[in-house]
Order: structure tokens, then sequence, then C-alpha cells
């Protein structure tokens, strides 16, 4: 049956214009990384190889006819993707590249909803590349730069060489605001071991919580780097008054509209804490960019993860606690006007007694 | 008893066809394979994403990911009719008087018999395309609808709406109806006199086939455990009735299906491999084909209805005769 063959592991590559994705499509094309791609591209434009796997497709938003908004995804992928899918072998995975302006959010529910192309690939990882010398302008004239890093797994600040390491270190502060769970590498002309982009498992009930040092702990990070050098504010309502508690919160960061909400607990009651998940993706789905998480429940011998994206959502469990191992619940939202107090007290709520 | 010719092939079929009588089978790796007195083959694309007979079944036309498009004849010859650059042609419908139809992105474009072309620049992707069964009137299933253009005309196009993705798309043998299949598991029809709509949904898996009974009278489809077979017997085709299933098993989706050209009866591919024939009127099965290695992803009959080819997602195609 054709159900048996592996899944095809996709990378979707987003960034602004000028941010390096060509940079770096070239090289994941050109080296030697024991791997073939097929690439789906939205034009040829500067990719200066000449392969058969490189296939253009015209952007295409679908809106699924459930009633729901955030439910979209890019019907020229399910079509590619299938076409590619007939001819298997001929590569080992395959990457998306998106327009600079696109929203990440239909590309990679794509690879959730339709059920064709779930069967057949596995989204892997969300890579953004971002400018390090253009993010702060980026971030104040459009909505989908922040997008691209609330939604990324891993962030390639590029262009290092082009900015100080004041602005730098700002510009990174941002990111981390943005989206604490990502993975950030500074690099220049998209320098980066391709280890670190390609294979994740970002989406890996499994990896997921493997990969990233940084994941859930968005309150030990300093966000001290708030000097705004040579930025334009006016005209610009800032809400300074807004200073959350320590687990979570809007971003004092200017222009930055993602928050991230992180909240840590001991052990969960199963039938409390699941049909509240269940609640809060269904409530809050179209203000959820993405969700992580990992449950200690009482009585519970293993570890249950789960991720997100707006209002689709995955757990397991993963594996048995080690010994010693801190039983400890801990789950981070990304999105726009969640409810920190709110989350907060309902997560509580789901505590074992 | 119906004997089968299995015809071992490796790839994934996209179309099963008789072109001049000759059984042909299109592989998505760009060969067409025939059986013409042995095993005969020609490459026709890198990559073959579809490929339909012409309508009076002399030649099979093809699209590409290498952006063309091509007309395959039975003795192998092979005529390039457009090239695309690096589009993928992924959809193609065949006309009257020699006209083809092929998708490209948001573009639809028909060749004329005369090689003539006229596009059609949409604001949305072409999914879909089908010539209605008389006139030179072209279908498009889009995002949010169906577009109906006249190619050999300056005519207004008319604009079919319903909310979500149109995939694929047909008009019943008389006309009278227009029905997408869409993203979600369910079809969508158009009453062309009034626009009436016609939703026929409740299907656990995307619709891939549809097919239309002798004279047009019902509508087989995939996407469930059976045969979907939808009344167009009265003046409201469907609306308010209930569909017929064929075939029903409880541990097989139906993915492929093909209207018998005279009989009411319907061939019906599943998942893993089977195949078999189911009569309409009185739900009566015949086996045709055990389960086998991929699920029948294409069948057609010959004129007659005396012979059904068949192809798999994953090669093993064949021959069923039914005539003994």
């Amino acid at each position: 049956m054709t159900d048996t063959q592996a899944q095809i592991p996709v990378t979707v590559l987003t960034g602004y214009l000028g941010s390096g994705k060509t940079t770096l499509l070239n090289r994941i094309l050109s080296e030697e990384h024991g791997k073939r791609y097929a690439i789906i591209v939205n034009e040829f434009g500067e990719i200066g190889i000449d392969n058969d796997l490189i296939v253009e497709s015209d952007e295409e938003i679908y809106e699924m006819n459930n009633g729901c908004v955030c439910c979209t995804v890019r019907g020229d992928l399910i079509r590619v993707v299938e076409g590619l899918m007939r001819r298997p072998g001929r590569f080992d995975a395959i990457l998306v590249e998106t327009t600079g302006l696109a929203d990440p959010v239909p590309v990679a529910q794509t690879f959730f909803m339709d059920d064709d192309v779930r069967s057949k690939t596995r989204l892997d990882a969300v890579v953004a590349l971002v400018d390090a010398k253009h993010l702060p302008l980026r971030l104040k004239d459009s909505r989908e730069a922040e997008d691209q890093i609330a939604f990324a797994d891993v962030v390639l600040l590029n262009k290092t060489d082009l900015v100080g390491e004041d602005e730098l270190k700002n510009v990174e502060a941002t990111i981390r605001a943005i989206n604490p769970a990502a993975r950030i590498h500074r690099t220049t002309r998209a320098g980066i071991d391709l280890t670190e982009v390609l294979d994740r498992g970002a989406f890996d009930l499994n990896r997921v919580l493997e990969n990233d040092p940084h994941f859930l702990d968005a309150d030990e990070h300093d966000h001290d780097h708030h000097d705004h050098d040579g930025h334009d504010h006016e005209g610009h309502d800032h809400d300074h008054h807004h200073h959350h508690h320590h687990d979570g919160g809007m971003s004092d960061i200017h222009d930055v509209t993602v928050q991230s909400v992180s909240l840590r607990g001991g052990e969960m009651d199963s039938r409390k804490f699941l049909p509240w998940i269940q609640k809060v993706t269904q409530m809050e789905g179209p203000n959820i960019l993405r969700l992580k998480g990992i449950i200690a429940f009482k009585d519970d011998p293993d570890r249950y993860v789960l991720q997100g994206v707006h209002m689709i959502i995955e757990g397991d469990h993963q594996r048995p606690w080690k010994d010693g191992e801190k039983h400890e619940s801990r789950l981070v939202f990304i999105g726009r006007e969640l409810d920190a107090e709110r989350l907060k007290a309902s997560f509580d709520a789901c505590l074992a007694a | 008893m119906p004997t089968v010719a299995p015809f071992d092939l490796d790839g994934h079929c996209v179309t099963a066809a008789f072109i001049g009588g000759i059984p042909h089978f299109a592989l998505a790796d760009g060969t067409v394979h025939r059986l013409d007195h042995g095993h005969k083959s020609a490459e026709v694309h890198d990559g073959l994403l579809c490929a339909v007979p012409s309508l009076d079944n002399g030649s099979l036309l093809t699209g590409g990911e290498d952006g063309k498009v091509a007309a395959l004849s039975p003795d192998g010859q092979v005529k390039i009719l457009a090239e695309a650059g690096r589009k993928w042609v992924t959809g193609i419908a065949a006309g009257p008087q020699g006209a083809v139809a092929y998708a490209t992105g948001r573009t639809a474009t028909v060749r004329l018999g005369d090689g003539k072309t006229r596009t059609f620049e949409c604001p949305r992707s072409v999914e879909g395309l089908a010539f209605a069964p008389k006139g030179m009137r072209l279908g498009l299933a889009r995002y949010n609808g169906a577009t109906l253009t006249f190619p050999a005309t300056e005519g207004k196009p008319v604009e079919l709406e319903w909310a979500g993705a149109h995939t694929g798309i047909t008009f019943s043998p008389d006309g009278n109806y227009v029905v997408t299949t869409m993203q979600e598991n369910a079809l969508h029809g158009w009453r062309l006199a009034d626009g009436r709509h016609m939703r026929m949904s409740g299907y656990p898996a995307k619709i891939k086939s549809i097919s239309w009974s002798a004279k047009g009278r019902w509508l087989a489809s995939s996407g469930a455990p059976a045969a979907i077979v939808w009344p167009f017997t009265g003046k409201d085709g469907p609306m308010g009735k209930a569909p017929a299933e064929l075939g029903t098993r409880g541990d097989a989706m139906v993915t492929n299906v093909a209207c018998h050209p005279t009989e009411e009866v319907v061939a019906i591919g599943y998942e893993d491999g089977m195949v078999l024939v189911a009569s309409i009127a009185d739900q009566k099965e015949v086996l045709l084909r055990r389960p086998g290695k991929g699920a029948i992803t294409a069948m057609t009959w010959d004129s007659e209805g005396k012979r059904l080819v068949f192809g798999s997602a994953i090669g093993d195609c064949g021959l069923i005769d039914i005539s003994a």
C-alpha cells in the first residue's frame, strides 16, 4: 500500500525580500549535505541553479469552508505536493519558500488540514530569515514580518555584519520578545550549518522540546535591551503601563504586537486540562499563532507533549519522566490579544488536587 | 466470467484509457505504456500531471511538469501542442472539433482545432476544467465557484458562486448541470437554467473521481467506503433525494469510479486495489479484480463496455474483459 512509504519532511522558509532566502536556497541546492530537495518557490527569480525539482507555484490561500476564518490552507501546495508525491524517490525532503509578505500560517496548516498531504508529508520546521539591519523598519510597516518571526522554529538573524553589536542585541531581544521559543542563529550571507535548519523535527511531538534549549524559558530571559536608538516612534501609541506579571504579557518592545504567555505549574489533572486546552484553542484559536507544552499529569508516568497552530492542536504521551526529573507542566502561547491573567488563572485551575 | 490481464508497471498511473481501441496507461513519470500486440511505450513528458482521451478517442492529450501539452497517437507519435515554459500544466480537457484546454497556474488556455489559442487570465488558480457536451463552452473550477467561458466567441463568462475551493468540474451529459469536486469532502452542483444550488456532502474523504452514467441519469463518486451515486433523474437533480450506495465495504475506501457506457452499472475501484462492478438498479455486485498492491487511481471502459482498463498508485495496472 502507498501509505507505508515514509512521510517526507517539509521545511518552510519565510523572510522578507532581501533577508537572504535566495542565498540560503542556493546553498541548500548546491552544497553536499547528502539530501535531495524538491523546492517550491513563488518565482524562480534569482535562483541560479537549474534543477528539475524547483517548482514555481502561485501562492493561493483558501479558506476552509467550515466557518472558521483562521482555517486557511495553501491550495497550490496541495496540488504541487500531490504531484511531487506521485513520483517519490526523486527527493528526500521538500522545501517551501514563501514570498516576503506571506503569512506562514496557511502554509503550515496545509500540512495538518489536508488529509492527502498529511498522509504523505510532515511539517519539519518553519525557518525565518531576518535582516538584522532592516528588521526594526519591517516591524514598523508590516504585520507579516512579526508573524513570520512569531511563527518560526528557527530564526536566522542574517546580515549581522551590517550592524553593530548593540544594534544586534536589540534586534535579538526584539525577536526573543516576539518568540521566546525559537532558536536564534546569527549569520552573515545565510552562513549556517544546514543541520541547524533542515530536519529539525520541530513539529514532531517526540522532538519538539528536545531541540529548543530556550523553549519555555521565556521568563528567564532578560528583557533589558529596550533602548531604541534611532527609531522613530511618532504616531505610535505605546502602552507602557501594561506590565503583566512575570509569567508573560505584552512585550515592551515597540512595534511588536505579538505576545507570548508562558505558564508553569505542577502536576495537572488530565480530566480538567484536556477539556480546557480544547476550549482555549477553540475560543482563542484565531489569536494563537503557536503553542507548545510539556504537561505532567498526576498519576501518569509519561510526559505529555502538545503543540498547536491556531485551532489545530496535537498532543501525545512522549516518554516516561526520568528519575529525579521535576514533574512540572509548562505551556507557552504565542499570539495576539491573549489575556495572560485569564489564561494563567484557568491553567492553574487545572492543577491536580 | 471476467478475465483480468495484469500489466505490471512501476509508478503512479494518472490515466488509463483506450486510444484507438488500444489500452494506454499514462504514468506520473511521463511515460505512456500501451498494450498493442505486446508492451510498448512512449516518453511524453518529464513528469506527467494530467491526461485525457480526445473526444474521438483517437489520441491521448497530456500535460506535464515540463510545461508541455502533448497529443499522443496510438502508434506512439508524440505531437507537442503547446509549451507553457516552466509552469506545471496541472489540468487538461478535451473539447469538440479538436479543441484542447489546459491550466497553468491562474491561466486557462484553449487551443482550438485549427491551432489558434485563446487564454483566460483568472484572478485565482484554475483548478479544474471541462468542456460542455454541446457548443464551445469551457467550465473552470476555481476558489469560490466556477466560471463558464466561451472560447470561440467574445461572450461574457458566466460566474457560478459557492464559497470554498473547487478543485474539479464536470458538465452533465445533457448540459443542464455543472458539478464541482471541492477541497472539502463535498460535491457542489448548479442547475444552469436557474442557477439553483445542489449540495452533495457527507463524504468521509475528498472526492477524487466522479463519473456520469449512460444518458446522465446518475452521477457516481468516490470519497466513501462505497460508491456514492446521486440521482439526476428528476428535474431537481439530486435535491431532496438520498444517493444510492454501491459496493459498500467496511475496510476500504472507494478511490475511483467509472460508469459503463451503455448500462447503468458502475465500475468501482478501492484503495486496496480491488475492482468490482455494481448495478445501480438492484445493487448486485460482481468482483472483477481482487485487491492488489496500490489504490486504484484510474479506470475507463471501452466504447462497447466490454473491456475495462485500470491503473493504480503503485503501477499494478491491467485490462479486464467482461465479454466472455
